[in-house]
């Protein structure tokens, strides 16, 4: 290739040398930097406050997204003062006026993480970058929350995860800037266990379809531990793409198996694509090879999911972070006052993305500031109740909130359109309960 | 056994799919050299046409809730439950046998506009602006049906009478577990049927012989005073026809959402590609082929000696075919052979 | 070259580097002007112009570019996690893994042109993305995307990072991510640019797009195409490959989803829009686009209703419901609509369209001066 020796090395090299002269003139003034004020995103003395929100709006959770945002846009409402306030009537302890946060309006900004990691933080960073987010909250899938909080913890902003099921988002990726509502994969997986011992016995072989993600391995791993300890054995785990649309050979492989009962590790769209084939193989009326009927499990379940499965749900058990049923005076308060302004009730995720911005800017107050560090230190080990899921505690130690967990059921006959889901059991706090070193991590320096 | 057969029935599924979409594919590359990579919208719109009929046929009074007390809930009464009762729940149980009643003149309609539209103008340019301009329509076409569907997926049963699986285990003395659902039965008889309506239209009509003349001699034809424009609108019509139609059968083995089309393109195109540009049975049989084979190496016994094997092994037979032989499997002799 | 064509490059070089490290004050009026997308103008800007080397001078349209995208990002995620948070690592391992892996493909798929070359780049793509979101998992981390670790080995600077948190990328103690960042991919870029400036002036340049005008001829006069292509398709991935790695050097975490067929679709657009086998236009293309995909997704309902809110109420909501439309999650209709008016209407693409606007210009008004003069 003669031809490149036309490229005079020299040339690119002098040009190169002048490029890092040109930097090293450059005026400072325009190197504006955010953080060199007292904490990231400081509002100093503006009238207002930026949350952003970063839900998918398109992939495979996107119908959870939008659920989320609706459940962010109630809260500034109620932050603001408008509405009827919905839990901040029932939340305890309760700091917040109805004045926005510390005086300042709420406003916010919207992303689209497209429930993908690379697109989710490059929508976080320009509501850090560009917005001048004070906080930012979001999730939908865990490998998106992991992403989102490894960035909010280096740009030290606050990131209020929401719905991310993973037991690495507060194990072992675990971040100081990053908190956790929502419960995980492990909890799940003890919460079942007795009722599947009670349904099912202890003589069964379980086959997992896992989505093949974070959230998946994590899920996946914490079930069989779970089902395990029942005397449950398990075939080799079978992991599927996200972004799997037809899962009739997943599904024809699993019938030939010698299990009995199907797990599927699978959320959302997901979730609805992998139960639709194993229904109309007939999956659900089958006699196993071990002679047993054969039972589906979803471990993560939801409203918004079982909606999307129509009639296929019913009967499958699986376990929820709140569900819209509840009868407490929180749930209530909440059902009520999401429903009204959309007409229909809320979703787990929406819930606990509501509940997440509640609990920041309850935190602001508390701290008296919207610095992290104060912020931080009022989140952790702060017990609160009246938000829908009894008396809850974010944990200093992994940012983790404990609380009870539900364990439903697809209703078998639903009483009204959104009753699709029957609550089995409340599993309370202490059966769930782990110790913080479980899962490793460490959340780092503030 | 039940194992292969099975497999082999799964396969055969996949490959009507393939097969049908590539079917339309080559149809248009092979008469009008066009290379269509909006043709998977096409597809996706076939699916939409049945979501929009289950929509229309659900059409419904809001009606309160009562059974929801602490906040005013609607419920939704499709009109035609009201109206006729049992008959009516019947019709919309049967939306997507219907729909192919509405997709027929819809997608043709769409192929019409879309080659008068744009298509025409881009007989003349080269392949590369071909692929630009189309896939820059697919992106159009996908964000409008997105606009208006929504990006989730919109599940829509197939009837009820067919919605479970056929023993065919039974049927043919394998042993019972071999089930096989009866919708994808469907599907892969009614493929079936359209290639052969393709063929036979192609085949025995004056006006298939002329368009199979002009796939073979365009320019020929041409001369001969037949009106090529208007036999072009016709093909292509009829590729967005057997598209469409494909996707209206799929609804209810996947949920369709808008960026299926996308899914399905650039394995019809590798199916096109094997079978031979422009070669009618080829595309189908390749569709068949690697349909197949998709399903054998997706086996977990496979899976175990060839780990990935079931995600990359149509792409990897297309590159061998490519190198090994450029026109395809069933391509005739010198078409884009260089 | 003679020296006043070598004066209008030395020319065209000073102006560009002038306006790309000034980005950051004239981006600001646009709302452009914040790190994380200043950086992403410069890096598809680079993938952008490599892309074009290919395409534009040699006209084989590739649509598998996202792998070495991809496999740039990898590699410098790696070399973060395994020798050092210094960025040099890891973009020249990135920028060579890439050129290897172009190797590997463009020998293979250069044997065939036109569009089966398309689909056969297709084809690689494909199943590379497919691998690493399945069997390759182990290394690429399939969907929850490859990153940082606390447990990393890191060994030419574990001593140094170990205190505390996850380390940042870094050029000797410089931070890479905000505005430092912004400058040195801006560098790069800047390099990237003149290499593919003195690219197109060569005889290589020149034999390239011989090819694409006409093959038949080069091949004919006994000129062999084949190697000529392969390095254009080198060196186009090795472009893709420095983006990539220049991604992960900004952001160090690699998603399987950037090696996806329709990230290969991107670039091919980038290109269009801008304005194929022109210098300046894949630049600009990729930043009209990173700019739509940034500014414009963001819109919602309440920018919308500012913007229009000196219009009539019911007029303003009718307005804010067709825009609606064009921006937020709609914005790839914007995206597809623009294109395909390039396509159509200006295959030149926005430089084309520049240069015609820039033509009646010259042509009217002189006519209207010499109308004066009258």
């Amino acid at each position: 290739m003669s031809d490149f020796k036309k490229f005079n090395r020299r040339e690119a090299l002098k040009l190169g040398v002048a490029g890092a002269a040109f930097i090293g003139a450059t005026p400072l003034f325009f190197n504006k930097d955010a953080w060199a004020a007292g904490f990231a995103n400081d509002p100093g003395n503006s009238k207002s406050v930026i949350l952003g929100f970063n839900v998918p709006q398109t992939g495979a959770y996107s119908e959870e997204g939008k659920d989320e945002l609706r459940a962010y846009k109630l809260a500034v409402e109620h932050l603001n003062g408008g509405g009827d306030g919905g839990l901040m009537h029932t939340m305890k302890p309760m700091n917040l006026t109805g004045n926005g946060i510390l005086g300042k309006k709420v406003e916010f900004v919207t992303g689209d993480t497209q429930t993908k990691a690379p697109a989710a933080r490059d929508s976080a960073k320009r509501m850090i970058e560009k917005d001048g987010a004070i906080m930012v909250t979001g999730g939908s899938s865990s490998g998106v929350a992991i992403a989102v909080q490894g960035l909010c913890n280096e740009a030290k902003i606050m990131f209020m995860a929401g719905l991310t099921h993973s037991n690495d988002t507060t194990g072992k990726d675990k971040k100081r800037y990053g908190f956790r509502h929502f419960f995980n994969a492990y909890m799940s997986g003890q919460a079942l266990a007795p009722i599947l011992r009670e349904e099912y016995g202890t003589d069964r072989r379980a086959y997992h379809l896992t989505a093949d993600y974070s959230w998946g391995w994590t899920q996946e791993e914490s079930i069989k531990n779970a089902t395990e300890k029942l005397g449950w054995t398990t075939e080799i785990p079978v992991r599927t793409p996200l972004t799997q649309t037809d899962f009739s050979s997943y599904i024809t492989q699993v019938i030939n198996s010698e299990a009995d009962v199907l797990v599927l590790n699978h959320y959302g769209k997901n979730m609805n694509d992998s139960l639709a084939s194993a229904v109309q193989f007939g999956l659900r009326d089958k006699i196993a090879k071990t002679g047993k009927k054969w039972e589906v499990i979803v471990p993560l379940f939801s409203r918004k999911m079982a909606q999307g499965s129509g009639d296929d749900i019913k009967g499958i058990l699986g376990s929820t972070n709140w569900n819209w049923s509840l009868p407490d005076d929180a749930s209530k308060a909440f059902v009520k006052s999401f429903a009204n302004k959309y007409g229909f009730p809320p979703s787990m995720a929406a819930h606990t993305c509501y509940v997440q911005t509640m609990l920041y800017a309850d935190a602001c107050e508390r701290a008296g500031t919207f610095n992290p560090a104060g912020v931080i230190e009022a989140l952790e080990g702060h017990k609160f109740d009246g938000m829908g899921n009894g008396p809850t505690e974010y944990r200093a130690e992994d940012h983790q909130c404990f609380k009870d967990v539900l364990v439903v059921r697809g209703n078998e006959n639903p009483s009204t359109q959104f009753d699709l889901l029957k609550v089995v059991k409340v599993v309370p706090r202490a059966q769930v309960e782990y110790d913080a070193s479980m899962f490793g991590g460490d959340l780092g320096p503030v | 056994m039940d194992v292969i057969f099975i497999q082999l029935l799964n396969g055969l599924d996949k490959g009507a799919a393939y097969a049908l979409i590539a079917l339309g594919l080559t149809l248009a590359f092979g008469t009008l050299g066009i290379v269509n990579f909006a043709h998977g919208v096409l597809f996706m719109l076939g699916a939409f046409c049945t979501v929009s009929v289950y929509k229309v046929l659900t059409i419904s009074e809001k009606v309160l809730d009562e059974s929801i007390t602490f906040f005013k809930a609607y419920k939704e009464i499709p009109y035609l439950e009201t109206w006729w009762g049992e008959t009516g729940t019947m019709i919309i149980d049967y939306a997507v046998p219907i729909s192919i009643i509405f997709a027929i003149p819809i997608m043709i309609l769409v192929g019409i506009i879309m080659e008068r539209g744009l298509i025409r103008h881009f007989y003349k340019r080269d392949h590369a602006d071909q692929i630009l301009v189309t896939f820059g329509l697919a992106i159009v076409i996908q964000e409008i049906v997105k606009h208006f569907y929504g990006a989730n997926p919109i599940p829509i049963g197939a009837p009820e009478i067919v919605s479970g699986s056929a023993a065919i285990g039974v049927f043919l003395g394998l042993g019972e577990n071999l089930v096989y659902p009866w919708w994808r039965m469907i599907y892969f008889v009614f493929s079936v049927v359209v290639i052969g309506g393709v063929f036979s239209f192609l085949k025995y009509t004056t006006y298939g012989m002329v368009v199979r003349a002009g796939m073979w001699d365009r320019e020929m034809v041409g001369m001969l005073g037949i009106d090529i424009q208007r036999r072009f609108t016709v093909v292509f019509a009829l590729a967005a026809v057997v598209a469409g139609l494909a996707g209206v059968m799929y609804t209810p083995i996947v949920a369709p959402d808008y960026h299926m089309g996308m899914n399905f393109l650039v394995l019809s195109f590798v199916v096109v590609v094997v079978g031979g540009m422009g070669s009618l049975p080829g595309a189908v049989v390749a569709g068949f082929m690697l349909g197949i084979l998709e399903s054998f190496s997706s086996m977990n016994e496979v899976k175990q000696i060839l780990p990935g094997i079931d995600q990359i092994i149509i792409y990897l037979v297309a590159v061998a075919i490519l190198l090994l032989r450029p026109r395809g499997l069933m391509g005739r002799k010198g078409v884009m052979e260089d | 070259m003679n020296s006043q064509s070598k004066n209008k490059d030395i020319r065209l070089m000073a102006i560009f580097s002038v306006i790309v490290l000034t980005a950051p004050i004239w981006l600001e009026p646009l709302g452009a002007s914040y790190p994380a997308l200043l950086q992403k103008f410069a890096i598809f800007g680079i993938f952008a112009i490599g892309f074009n080397i290919l395409f534009g001078l040699t006209g084989y349209l590739s649509f598998g570019h996202a792998t070495f995208l991809g496999v740039g990002s990898y590699t410098a995620v790696w070399s973060f996690k395994l020798l050092s948070m210094n960025v040099i690592p890891g973009v020249i391992f990135g920028t060579i893994l890439a050129g290897m892996l172009a190797v590997l493909i463009g020998y293979v798929s250069l044997r065939r042109s036109g569009i089966y070359f398309s689909i056969l780049t297709l084809a690689f793509a494909q199943m590379s993305y497919n691998l690493a979101y399945s069997v390759l998992t182990p290394i690429t981390n399939g969907e929850t995307s490859l990153q940082l670790a606390l447990d990393d080995p890191r060994i030419f600077d574990a001593a140094r990072t170990a205190s505390q948190g996850l380390p940042s990328t870094e050029l000797f103690g410089l931070k890479m991510s905000g505005y430092p960042g912004f400058y040195f991919c801006a560098v790069v870029l800047i390099i990237a640019f003149y290499i593919s400036m003195r690219i197109f002036r060569s005889p290589f340049g020149l034999k390239l797009r011989a090819i694409k005008s006409n093959q038949t001829r080069m091949k004919y006069i006994g000129f062999n195409t084949r190697p000529y292509l392969l390095w254009a398709f080198v060196i186009s991935g090795m472009y893709a490959g420095l983006a990539g790695s220049l991604m992960a050097v900004t952001d160090p975490l690699a998603g399987a989803e950037r090696m996806q067929w329709t990230a290969s679709g991107e670039v091919v657009l980038m290109t269009i829009l801008g304005g194929l086998g022109t210098l300046i236009g894949p630049i600009i293309g990729a930043g009209v686009i990173k700019y739509f995909e940034n500014i414009f997704s963001a819109f919602n309902e309440n920018v919308l209703h500012n913007i229009f809110s000196f219009l009539p109420d019911g007029l303003e909501n009718v307005v804010v419901q067709v825009a609606g439309l064009f921006v937020g999650s709609g914005w790839h209709l914007t995206l597809g609509l623009l294109f395909m008016i390039v396509v159509i209407f200006l295959p030149g693409g926005i430089v084309e369209g520049i240069e015609k606007i820039r033509a009646r210009f010259r042509r009217t008004s002189p006519a209207s001066s010499s109308e004066k003069s009258e």
